[in-house]
């Protein structure tokens, strides 16, 4: 019977409960993008860090990956020594640098990442073959629309390119082996990987045996803090990073999204809050001459509390439903204009869905929708009986 | 005969705003009602009728004073268990009928009953018992703005017999009505007690205070009079209350 009153005590005006619905609709929509968008980027870089298997990344000591031009020398020596770690599987080394295609008189610049092909993390092939040969290369469709050439194309390359003299250097003719897609790199952004040798010889960076890089792999089950502590007191130039000390690191410089995230859906909370307050209130006000009748004829404090406390759950609900398939269809909206900024990798989701979001989304609606019901069904459990019929006759 | 209702010395005062004057609704009523009765209250606007009705039907709590009802002391109940004795005791009919435009006169009826626990089937049955007492069997499934007034009323006082009370109160309830359905009202009610029903009105209805066995005069918060108007002899009831207590 209680829900029975509440319910239809909603569709007594039927109007304003629906654009109340709305309301509350487009604050859970925000709320749930905004949830959305707090642990979605972090979960996003996470999930990247990880797609490969590398827990540890070491850098030129003092930087991050690929933040500054300084490299790490005599890599092939450390290379060995990590390799003599138990726990370790596999080392990667990355040399990051930069490759110049000259095509109709322009130069196009593209990024260029040497890698290990046999062990690399940076790039999925999607046809063709490997950059397993010297001479051969992987590039990303950006590439080949920008230069028009296809897979199996031989071109001219240069590591070198100066604009003032329109001269090349470290200039290699190279065969466009393979399609791939790069993960780290930002949608748009014309990519090519060779082999690490090759990029070293054509940069001049082989005589010091320079990368900029490298990733490691290890056993399931291995002590990742432990591995990193010991490379970090044995390994002389180089910053150990594991996945969670740069999710921390990603934590700290996206802080300031949580925080928008965060006081967004405070707001949007607060605003669903007051709305469903504010249309039970008016509706209790409405009724007061029934609610006195009602506790009257010996209706419990207790049934009118849970009836126009159910009153506001079900708005909440109702908008909250609505809120969360609006949510979703305005998170991706909003994905994909913010997936375009410059420098941030492609793969990375600003507002990443999970059902945790929406449950939480959900869970907090719920709360908002008893708690907007606390005022107006304390105000109608108090109600004094003689008084409000008195005064309902007089009115 | 038993006694149903005992008020001694009862004294209800209101203020008027937070440091207003002071009104004296109610100053030491003493009032016994015996199971069967029929009690008219009458007198001027402002003489206190109201307020002792809501002092006799447990929704108002007196200043001073000793309220018995069906053996209970009023005053030393909490207001759980006021609410409780009102559900299973006292039936109540008011001028405005304040029946619930949502729902349908039927399930206005079963109210009391489903906050008393009654099972659905039991419910639904008595329901339809007491609409057709008053009249409205085929009326069961109708909202209340679906009825017109005289109608609306029969719901509310079958919705006032709905858990069986000791007491039937009712203040106006003939004030909303034209002059014929009113008369049907009262008929209703003498029905009522004829068949056992004890009942308290407030009335400026001259119609329905005739029609009451006892009159009490009231002016300025205080009986002045009573009397008793007639002794209604023989009964023209068409059938009694179903399951009366």
């Amino acid at each position: 019977m209680r829900s029975l009153l509440a319910m239809a005590a909603l569709r007594r005006h039927g109007a304003r409960t629906v654009l109340a619905v709305l309301g509350v609709a487009v604050a859970a929509a925000m709320l749930l993008c905004m949830v959305m968008l707090s642990a979605g980027l972090r979960e996003s870089f996470r999930e990247l860090l990880l797609s490969r298997g590398f827990q540890l990344r070491l850098s030129p000591r003092g930087t991050l990956p690929f933040d500054t031009e300084a490299t790490i020398t005599g890599a092939t020596e450390i290379s060995r020594v990590l390799r003599t770690l138990p726990d370790v599987t596999t080392v990667s080394a990355v040399l990051g640098g930069q490759l110049h295609v000259e095509r109709g008189g322009e130069s196009i610049t593209s990024f260029a990442l040497g890698v290990n092909p046999a062990a690399q993390g940076d790039y999925e092939l999607l046809s063709g073959r490997d950059a397993l040969a010297p001479d051969a290369m992987v590039v990303n469709d950006a590439f080949l629309e920008a230069t028009g050439v296809q897979v199996g194309d031989t071109l001219d390359v240069a590591a070198g390119y100066n604009p003032q003299l329109r001269s090349y250097s470290g200039e290699r003719r190279l065969v466009v082996s393979g399609r791939a897609r790069f993960l780290y790199l930002a949608a748009g952004q014309s990519a090519v990987a060779l082999r690490i040798g090759t990029l070293q010889a054509m940069t001049g960076r082989a005589r010091n045996d320079e990368v900029s890089l490298f990733m490691l792999r290890l056993k399931d089950g291995a002590d990742v803090e432990a591995v990193r502590r010991w490379i970090q007191g044995h390994v002389p130039r180089v910053d150990a990073i594991s996945t969670a000390e740069a999710m921390q690191r990603v934590d700290e410089r996206l802080s300031y999204f949580r925080q928008l995230g965060f006081i967004l859906g405070a707001v949007s909370l607060i605003v669903g809050f007051l709305l469903v307050t504010t249309l039970v209130t008016v509706s209790v006000n409405e009724r007061v001459g029934e609610i006195a009748v009602m506790r009257a004829m010996g209706i419990s404090r207790a049934h009118v509390v849970q009836q126009i406390l159910l009153e506001g759950l079900a708005i909440s609900l109702a908008g909250a439903v609505m809120g969360l398939g609006l949510g979703l269809v305005t998170a991706r909206y909003l994905n994909s204009i913010l997936s375009a900024f410059p420098g941030l990798p492609a793969a990375i989701d600003f507002f990443l869905f999970q059902p945790r979001s929406a449950w939480t989304a959900l869970g907090l609606l719920v709360i908002v929708g008893i708690a907007a019901g606390i005022y107006p069904s304390w105000r109608a459990a108090t109600l004094p009986i003689a008084t409000a019929l008195h005064e309902e006759a007089v009115a | 005969m038993t006694l149903l209702l005992g008020a001694r010395n009862l004294r209800r005062d209101y203020q008027l705003g937070r440091g207003g004057e002071v009104v004296h609704a109610v100053r030491g009523v003493s009032l016994e009602v015996e199971q069967g009765e029929y009690v008219a209250i009458v007198g001027p606007s402002g003489s206190g009728k109201s307020s002792l009705l809501n002092l006799l039907g447990a929704i108002d709590t007196p200043d001073q004073g000793e309220l018995t009802i069906a053996g209970r002391r009023i005053e030393k109940l909490s207001d759980r268990e006021l609410t409780d004795f009102r559900l299973r005791n006292i039936g109540f009919v008011f001028q405005r009928f304040y029946l619930l435009p949502v729902l349908t006169a039927r399930e206005n009826v079963e109210l009391p009953m489903a906050e008393a626990g009654v099972s659905r089937a039991d419910r639904r049955a008595r329901a339809s018992e007491l609409l057709r007492y008053v009249g409205l069997e085929r009326r069961e499934r109708h909202r209340p703005t679906q009825l017109s007034g005289g109608e609306q009323q029969r719901v509310a006082i079958a919705r006032a017999l709905a858990n069986r009370p000791a007491l039937l109160l009712a203040d106006e309830p003939t004030g909303e009505l034209d002059a014929r359905t009113g008369e049907e009202i009262i008929a209703l009610f003498e029905r009522l007690n004829s068949d056992g029903t004890t009942l308290i009105v407030v009335t400026h209805d001259e119609g329905l205070a005739s029609a009451a066995r006892r009159v009490v005069h009231m002016k300025d918060g205080a009986i002045v009079h009573q009397e008793v108007s007639r002794v209604r002899a023989g009964n023209d009831d068409t059938g009694a209350v179903p399951s009366q207590k």
